[in-house]
């Protein structure tokens, strides 16, 4: 929808330009930003003109910058060793948005609109990925995406920051993973997104969103059994309610998916 | 900046924070639509380079150099694309909102891509289909006919605008240019019951480009209901146009008229107003209660409250026999409390009026209405003017399902008209559908059955109470009719029925499909199928044992002695038969496996009257034109319920003619006398009936004249009369003057219409989850004019029932404001959510309506949530009280936790 209060869309193309009034904040796809109301927006930052390179590799990393669509994400080939990359896919699929929104909307924008239902926030916090902060003074901060989502459309951002990539450790890349997801109906928004993931030295991290205000993770040095597992879930008591699904619900399933995982990657029944 | 839109270069500067639909709009590219300005339908999508975007969120400030194409660009109707000629060859549109962004969007589509249709298909909401005619169009199936002179009654011929819907050239309600328009945002009440102390315009007022500030002050005194009737005294006459007291969170406190909908906006968020806070009732159960607040004291008998002081709008209370006693001496008896939820039509299109002074300064609104004749006769009475000073009517309007029989924008629109000389226009949002527009009545039913050993009901009572919210539009209606044939379809010698309608300061609800009838048979259906199970009898041996036949009286809420309803014709039986039999042959999906699933399967049954009571009222008129064309002029509006492809087909037929000869021209009060509009399923069996009779009459007229000219005992033909070997074409006919005929039918007698549904369902235990295996739907619509449009409403009603079983839900705070006010957190059914359904037509042929045809476009949505309600209950032995029969709901009822409101919790 057209955004009323909005006076001024800045389109900067390199670090040097990108400034924020009050009343400022940044665009990315634009998905989220024209999809509601925005009270008391007077001006929007479009970052989409900085021409950041949208995928890389490095030998750490794979860095996915903020801007990259997720289509262009979803269509991201599997490399050598990859075993968690079905986890893109499954994350992509888990939107309400169709193929059509992800042609515009950015993982970026994902992340910084700070959904429960946000997969990329799911994918990127159960691969333990690291978000790539633009301070306001010219510098970068890092911090793991899993904490940087701190609530429901909150985030650790200041006012001016932005966040400029996400990187996502190659090794956890090569780890095992099991993916779960409910919604209310088949194609929904998301209900609770519960992704396992083994690592090579026998380690469990158990990714729960969704269903939970924010990501919240479950960390066990080797697959847990049924009872230690029910009862990590169990510490969890703030379980997320809206029209996408009642809390006690949200919790059983999770409760209900986190076993299936542990039972798919190898834990005994 | 320069862009291109379908090859065309184009130069314009949009403003910030303007979205692409718009620019496109404003550029008269009308063909892009807006179904919720908020990414979530699809009805918006466009190409941008190739790639399909949702053009309602796609900030137009990076249009430089872009290529975009809408639905027009893809083709024409001289040179459509395969898939807008699929389209049209598959009937895959109803109301044709939708279709653009589903045509845009299948373009761009491999043919692999075709056997992932649901998933690619998520972001395109079709309220009217049920999608498998439009899986069927982007597959190129074809599911019509031509037919040949004489026989287009009984054959699938197409909608007339269909390759105009499909290649974005029929125009809807707002899709015109109309030069120098004002548009109007109103100020909605931050309180759910509150009266306005003061207000302080002037700040709005002096913003440049606002043209006018309305208030109360503005307001005609006159009141009058939003919910129209042919009598106007079927409501209650309780709403003004702006009242200086708000009922409910959301009504109207000013409207701001300016030279953008922008500036309407902020001019909006300016106006400073004082506000007395009053006590306010969200629970229709303590609404009614001595000593609660109340909405409308003030009110006198004029008014036609049932009683102002205790909320209630209206009550009903009948009995025949004795229940009590029945009950007592019952073998077997079944007794439970049902709750039905809020529901949005959720129509594509929004509620939209455009309205502007003509040459002769006549008030002229075109407005998105079911309803133009009466819309215009109650301004009239509002604002005090005469009839020939107002003319209403409606293009092609973006689906209704009762949510267009009020009166929602056209009173603003006329206001703003006549107080500023100059073209107006109100376009509400979806936010404004869930917020402020009717709602379908939430319900608590309760039903106490009684049956013999060998199943015969001995006890039938229902107790139903209805929120009406802050005003009656409907109330009263949908309050009798849900206590009608809802019960009338089962003989029993003792019945009681209990019914209340209340106000509470809840957001009006209002007329929806079926008017009320489904809620209380979602309740009467469960208990009966409840019986059964009680008794060891089989549901459909049971609604056998106890369904009127023709003989029986109809009984509902009172025994009318001098009713005109009547068995014009009677398939109930077949409805039965057809759907065991389907249910029986093991078709369908197969089940998942796990331990969690359990498989059951239930039905449920309907009847309805098929047209509403006390005269509906259809004037229409035919006319042969030079070259063998008939121009048909009718009142009814077309808004997907395919009327006007119905009507085309009793005049071809009855002038032995083929349907692409005649043209119509409609719902507009410049046409024809007068139409009571298209509700109560009236389409076919009152307009059509009346031009049916209109067009039997030109025949006559044409032989008649054919004989005046020395060429007896004619027969009408394609092009003219042929008399012997002489053929006297049409224009020799009219050499001697106009052939018009006119026909009128007044909606009475009436007759009964029946429904069946059966599901066969998985319900995974562990999660809630329900997976329709089998969908089954027998209708009795009499002699079945067009089979494939029939199919479509049957698949259409379903769909919408399905998304009313199992997900829609418009949820309230408790204190009057509503929490899912966007398709995002309203789950109207995506294609992955709808199975096809079996549809299977009875053979009956009724005595009253048009060559033997019964209406059918309310109907098949009143069968389907009981039917899988039992299927639910069959599966996992506990039944569902409540709607929706949510993941989480079942999820709670299977774990036995108590069901009741989950996402308050
Ligand atoms: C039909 C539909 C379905 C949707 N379904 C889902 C869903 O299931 N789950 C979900 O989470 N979302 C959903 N969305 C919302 C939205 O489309 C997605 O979250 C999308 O990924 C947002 O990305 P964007 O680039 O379009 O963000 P934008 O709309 O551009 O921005 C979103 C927010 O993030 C901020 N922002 C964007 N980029 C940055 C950055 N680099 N640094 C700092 N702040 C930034 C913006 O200021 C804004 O507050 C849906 C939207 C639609 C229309
Ligand atoms: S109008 Fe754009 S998606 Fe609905
Ligand atoms: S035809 Fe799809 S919304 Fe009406």
């Amino acid at each position: 929808m057209d955004l009323i209060t909005v006076r001024e869309i800045r389109v900067p193309r390199t670090r040097e330009e990108i400034s924020f009034a009050p009343g400022e904040i940044p665009l990315g796809g634009g998905t989220w930003l024209f999809s509601e109301v925005q009270e008391g927006i007077t001006g929007l930052v479009d970052l989409t003109g900085l021409g950041w390179q949208p995928i890389e590799v490095t030998d750490e990393n794979l860095v996915v910058a903020a801007t990259c669509t997720i289509a262009e994400f979803s269509r991201l080939p599997a490399q050598d060793g990859w075993t968690a990359h079905p986890l893109i896919s499954q994350c992509v699929n888990s939107l309400l948005a169709s193929f059509k929104i992800w042609n515009v909307a950015t993982v970026g924008g994902n992340i910084c609109t700070s959904l429960p239902a946000g997969p990329m926030i799911s994918l990127a916090a159960a691969l333990d990925a690291t978000a790539v902060i633009w301070t306001i003074d010219g510098h970068e901060r890092r911090m793991p995406i899993a904490s940087f989502v701190t609530g429901v459309r909150e985030n650790e951002l200041a006012p001016g920051e932005i966040l400029r990539a996400i990187e996502y450790p190659l090794e956890n890349l090569r780890s095992r993973t099991a993916f779960r997801r409910i919604a209310l109906s088949t194609l929904g928004r998301t209900g609770t997104l519960v992704i396992g993931r083994l690592d090579a030295d026998g380690s469990l991290v158990v990714t729960i969103s969704g269903g939970t205000y924010r990501p919240r993770q479950l960390r066990f040095d080797e697959l847990p059994d049924r009872g230690a597992l029910a009862s990590a879930v169990a510490s969890i008591h703030e379980w997320y309610s809206d029209a996408h699904g009642a809390p006690d619900w949200r919790h059983a399933m999770s409760a209900k998916f986190a076993e299936e995982i542990r039972i798919e990657l190898g834990g005994i029944a | 900046m320069k862009f291109e839109i379908n090859g065309e270069s184009v130069e314009t500067t949009p403003l910030p924070g303007q979205v692409l639909r718009t620019v496109l709009r404003g550029l008269d590219h009308f063909e892009v639509k807006k179904g919720c300005d908020a990414g979530d339908c699809g009805a918006c999508s466009v190409l941008v380079g190739g790639e399909p975007v949702h053009s309602c969120i796609y900030p137009a400030h990076r249009l430089e150099g872009a290529q975009v194409t809408t639905v027009q660009g893809l083709g024409t109707p001289e040179h459509p694309h395969p898939l807008q000629q699929s389209f049209v060859d598959a009937a895959g549109f109803q109301c044709g909102f939708c279709t653009a962004g589903m045509i845009v969007t299948a373009s761009t589509f491999t043919e692999e891509d075709k056997d992932d249709l649901p998933r690619l298909m998520k972001g395109n909401i079709c309220r009217c289909t049920g999608y498998r005619s439009i899986k069927d169009a982007i597959c190129g199936v074809t599911n019509t006919d031509h037919a040949a002179a004489g026989q287009a009654a009984g054959s699938s011929v197409r909608a007339p605008a269909g390759m105009r819907i499909a290649t974005g050239r029929e125009e809807y309600t707002l899709d015109l240019k109309t030069t120098s328009l004002l548009h109007l945002a109103i100020l909605g009440s931050p309180h759910a019951h509150a009266r306005i102390l003061s207000i302080d315009t002037s700040a709005a007022e002096a913003m440049e480009g606002v043209q006018l500030v309305l208030t109360h002050l503005d307001s005609p005194g006159v009141l009058f209901s939003t919910g129209r009737h042919e009598h106007r005294t079927d409501d209650p006459d309780d709403t003004l146009v702006m009242d200086p007291v708000l009922r409910f969170r959301g009504q109207r406190v000013a409207a701001v008229v300016a030279d953008t909908v922008a500036l309407a906006q902020l001019a909006v968020k300016v106006i400073a107003v004082e506000y007395e806070v009053l006590p306010a009732v969200f629970d229709p159960d303590v609404a009614r209660a001595p000593g609660a607040p109340q909405l409308h004291a003030e009110k006198g008998e004029e008014s036609r409250i049932g009683d102002p002081t205790r909320n209630t709008v209206a009550e009903a209370h009948g009995h025949i026999g004795d229940v009590e006693a029945a009950l007592e001496a019952s073998a077997a008896t079944v007794s439970g409390t049902w709750t039905t939820q809020r529901i949005s039509h959720a129509a594509l299109e929004t509620h939209g009026t455009r309205g502007w002074l003509d040459k002769e300064g006549r008030l002229v609104l075109r407005t998105s209405s079911q309803v133009p004749y009466l819309v215009r006769d109650e301004l009239c009475h509002i604002f005090g003017l005469e009839r020939d000073t107002v003319r209403v009517f409606a293009a092609r309007v973006g689906g209704g399902f009762g949510g267009k029989q009020e009166l929602l924008t056209e009173d603003l629109v006329a206001l703003a008209v006549l107080r500023t000389g100059r073209a107006v226009q109100y376009e509400l949002t979806r936010e404004d559908q869930f917020r402020i527009v009717p709602v379908r009545h939430p319900m608590r039913i309760n039903v106490t059955l009684g049956a013999s050993s060998d199943g015969v009901l001995t006890a039938f009572s229902v107790d139903q109470l209805m929120d009406a919210g802050a005003y009656g539009n409907h109330s009263i209606g949908v309050m009798f009719h849900s206590i009608g044939e809802s019960i009338a379809l089962y003989r029993c010698a003792n019945k009681r029925v209990d019914a209340q309608s209340v106000y509470t300061n809840n957001p009006p609800s209002g007329a929806f499909r079926g008017y009320g009838l489904g809620q209380v048979i979602f309740a009467v259906e469960s208990a009966m199928d409840e019986l059964a199970r009680t008794l060891g009898i089989d549901p459909f041996e049971m609604r056998r044992i106890n369904t009127i036949v023709p003989g029986d009286p109809m009984i509902g809420h009172a025994v009318e002695e001098e009713s005109d309803l009547l068995y014009g014709s009677y398939g109930l039986d077949q409805c039965l038969d057809l759907v065991e039999t389907a249910l029986s042959s093991g078709r369908g999906l197969d089940a998942p496996t796990g331990p969690t699933w359990r498989v059951g399967s239930g039905m449920g049954l309907a009847m309805i009257a098929s047209m509403p009571p006390r005269g509906h009222f259809a004037d229409t008129t035919i006319a042969l034109q030079p070259g063998g064309r008939y121009d048909i002029g009718v009142g009814t509006a077309e808004f997907g319920n395919g009327t006007t492809t119905v009507h085309t087909q009793l005049a071809a037929s009855a002038l032995n003619t083929t349907v692409d000869r005649v043209s119509i021209r409609q719902s507009d009060t410049d046409i024809v006398g007068h139409d009571t509009g298209a509700f109560g399923s009236a389409g076919v069996v009152v307009a059509g009936k009346a031009l049916h009779a209109a067009s039997t009459s030109l025949n006559a007229l044409m032989v008649e004249r054919a004989a005046s000219l020395g060429f007896p005992d004619g027969v009408v033909e394609a092009d003219g009369v042929r008399s012997g070997d002489r053929l006297v074409t049409a224009a020799e006919l009219l050499e001697s003057g106009p052939l018009v005929a006119i026909g009128y039918h007044d909606g009475t007698p009436r007759t009964v219409a029946f429904n069946a549904h059966a599901f066969r369902v998985a319900v995974d235990t562990a999660s809630g989850e329900v997976r329709i295996l089998q969908s089954v739907q027998a209708a009795d619509a009499g002699n079945v004019l067009n089979p494939e449009q029939l199919r479509g409403q049957i698949e259409g009603g379903t769909a919408q029932a399905i998304g009313t079983a199992l997900y829609e839900e418009v949820i309230l705070d408790g204190e009057g404001t509503v929490l899912t006010a966007a398709f995002r957190n309203y789950h109207v059914p995506q294609m992955a959510d709808i199975p096809d359904t079996e549809v299977f037509f009875a053979e009956t042929h009724d005595v009253t309506g048009p060559l033997g045809a019964k209406s059918m476009s309310e109907a098949p949505y009143n069968p389907v949530a009981p039917a899988l309600a039992n299927a639910i209950r069959d599966a996992i032995g506990t039944r569902p009280f409540e709607l929706p029969m949510s993941r989480d709901r079942l999820w709670r009822l299977t774990s036995g936790l108590p069901v009741r409101n989950p996402h308050l919790a």
